[in-house]
């Protein structure tokens, strides 16, 4: 919750220019990401949506500094993405919420705390906002198995927030959850965004979840792995939940469309 | 109920033919002193002189029972021919060996979990040091043991011991350690962790359900050991020793007492192992 005065600020928080990722695989090369550019600006909601393999997943892991580009620039926050992990610049919500189901809720989200090295006082009370803010507070002691699918997720949501980075990258959070749970939980990611400020770049298979949840919509395409289109939403930032049964939401959900199927079109 | 009833159901029908067994083997005795004597008995005669011979070739189940009484409640605990004080000999043979086999284990683990040239120079001897019938090393690693001075008999049995536990808690310490798949592995990456950190709070946890499953037989192949262990040293003390005793002297019952003496060790060291597992599970929030 720093920087709440340069919300709506124009800084770019991840840009991409020129960026290619080849993946040497047994049968010859991958063209995972090619020439990728695009900037994000700080307190952007940004969607990455596509068919398999157009390289959303791989594009957000290379932000995570989980793949190393092969060619191109990345900066996140003006850094390396390696130094800005070091700078702990992003939090990473993963499809599975991969609670360890030897500890508990609360210890779960202690987990990033311990390893940098916060100290015990600085982690409860982290532990207890982070779970007021993902609406969990009183679960803390709970083990993962007596939590639902979606509750879990939240709590790994909780668990990239705890140590207060700027930017939280998704990859497909509520893919594994049934449609009324992920409803409830898109309209809970919106309200955790505008009281936070954070920066949110979020992978997603559902063109109403993209268009619903974003500022911007970044439509890949697959073989090669490239951006065809990429709409800045003109829906207002308060967006309850029958916003989809508006005509700007089903211009844009059918612009989306209309990018998805082009990409394919060159198959 | 439910759950007792068909384990006494078993062991209704191994005693009775464990009886019928002893009818038969030990009337070859009766009807060769009948002959010698020049009578003949009936096979009504025969069945009680099977039940209480001082040398059967099969002890009853109630010999044996009275024997392993005798041995456990009929002497002090300090006297060479207490069955408590041998069996405390081998149980602590036992621990010993199966502590240096848990610590070989891990460790072995660890690093053939880290370092891939120990995976491909180590493994395989491993397994192959389990191909080796320990009845043939034992007595060779009692020799060396000897031989560079180790006066302590206990040494050489703790080896042998370790010999065979070390092998289950490597094998599942390997895949208990390996057993984090990619998501968790990166997960720890995007929070800068380091190798030692990634072990500690993410490997090590993992793997202990691995760790407890191997534990159980580990203590029974470190029991084993012990009891190898025994057999060579020239019969001094430990359930081992008291075994080939009752073979050497031709005391069946003896040899049954122990026998039976060191299954019931077998059975109480499980169930502490399976206490501790319990334990450390409700520590780690498994659901019973």
């Amino acid at each position: 919750m720093k920087d709440t005065t340069n919300l709506g600020g124009d800084q770019a928080v991840i840009e991409a220019k020129g960026l290619n990722l080849v993946f040497q695989t047994a049968d010859g090369p991958v063209h995972a990401l090619k020439d990728v550019n695009l900037t994000v600006n700080r307190g952007e909601f940004v969607s990455f949506i596509g068919p398999s393999g157009c390289g959303k997943t791989t594009f957000l892991r290379a932000i995570a500094a989980l793949e190393t580009p092969t060619g191109g620039t990345l900066t996140v926050n003006g850094m390396t993405p390696d130094a800005a992990r070091q700078a702990r610049a992003y939090g990473y919500v993963f499809q599975a919420a991969g609670l360890y189901p030897w500890r508990t809720i609360a210890g779960n989200i202690k987990l990033p705390l311990e390893i940098m090295g916060f100290s015990r006082d600085e982690q409860d009370s982290r532990v207890a906002r982070v779970l007021d803010l993902v609406e969990l507070a009183g679960f803390g002691k709970k083990y993962p198995w007596q939590l639902s699918g979606g509750m879990q997720q939240r709590a790994s949501i909780a668990r990239a927030l705890a140590f207060d980075a700027d930017i939280l990258l998704m990859d497909e959070p509520f893919g594994a959850l049934d449609e009324i749970v992920r409803d409830r939980l898109n309209e809970e990611v919106l309200k955790l965004w505008a009281r936070t400020g954070k920066t949110i770049g979020f992978v997603t298979h559902s063109i109403p979840e993209a268009v619903y949840l974003s500022t911007k919509i970044v439509v890949m395409s697959p073989r090669p792995g490239r951006i065809t289109d990429v709409i800045d939403s003109p829906l207002p930032k308060e967006r309850p939940l029958d916003i989809r049964d508006s005509r700007a939401f089903i211009e844009i959900a059918h612009r989306v469309r209309e990018g998805l199927r082009a990409g394919h079109s060159d198959e | 109920m439910s759950r007792v009833l068909p384990v006494l159901t078993v062991l209704a029908g191994i005693v009775v033919v464990w009886y019928l067994g002893a009818v038969w083997l030990n009337s070859t005795w009766v009807y060769d002193q009948a002959e010698r004597a020049g009578t003949t008995v009936t096979l009504a005669e025969v069945i009680p002189q099977t039940m209480a011979q001082e040398r059967p070739l099969l002890p009853p189940p109630h010999q044996v029972a009275a024997e392993l009484w005798k041995g456990v409640a009929g002497q002090a605990v300090t006297s060479k021919r207490s069955l408590v004080y041998h069996g405390f000999v081998t149980f602590k043979g036992t621990m010993m060996g199966f502590a240096l086999g848990i610590v070989l284990g891990v460790a072995l683990a660890m690093s053939i979990v880290r370092f891939r040239v120990m995976d491909m120079s180590v493994m395989p001897w491993a397994i192959i040091s389990q191909t080796i019938p320990i009845v043939a090393l034992a007595p060779m690693i009692l020799v060396v043991a000897n031989q560079v001075g180790v006066q302590d008999r206990d040494v050489p049995k703790a080896i042998i011991a370790a010999y065979l536990s070390f092998f289950p808690v490597l094998v599942s310490m390997v895949k208990g350690l390996r057993s984090p798949d990619q998501m968790q592995l990166d997960l720890l990456r995007t929070y800068g962790a380091n190798e030692v950190q990634t072990f500690v709070k993410l490997r090590l946890p993992a793997s202990m359900p691995y760790f407890f499953a191997s534990l159980k037989v580990a203590i029974a192949a470190s029991l084993i050991g012990t009891i190898v262990g025994e057999l060579p040293t020239g019969a001094i003390e430990g359930l081992g020793a008291r075994m080939l005793i009752g073979s050497q002297f031709g005391e069946p019952l003896i040899m049954w007492a122990a026998l039976f003496a060191a299954a019931i060790l077998a059975g109480m060291l499980i169930l502490a192992v399976g206490a501790v597992e319990r334990f450390a599970r409700a520590r780690m929030g498994v659901p019973a």
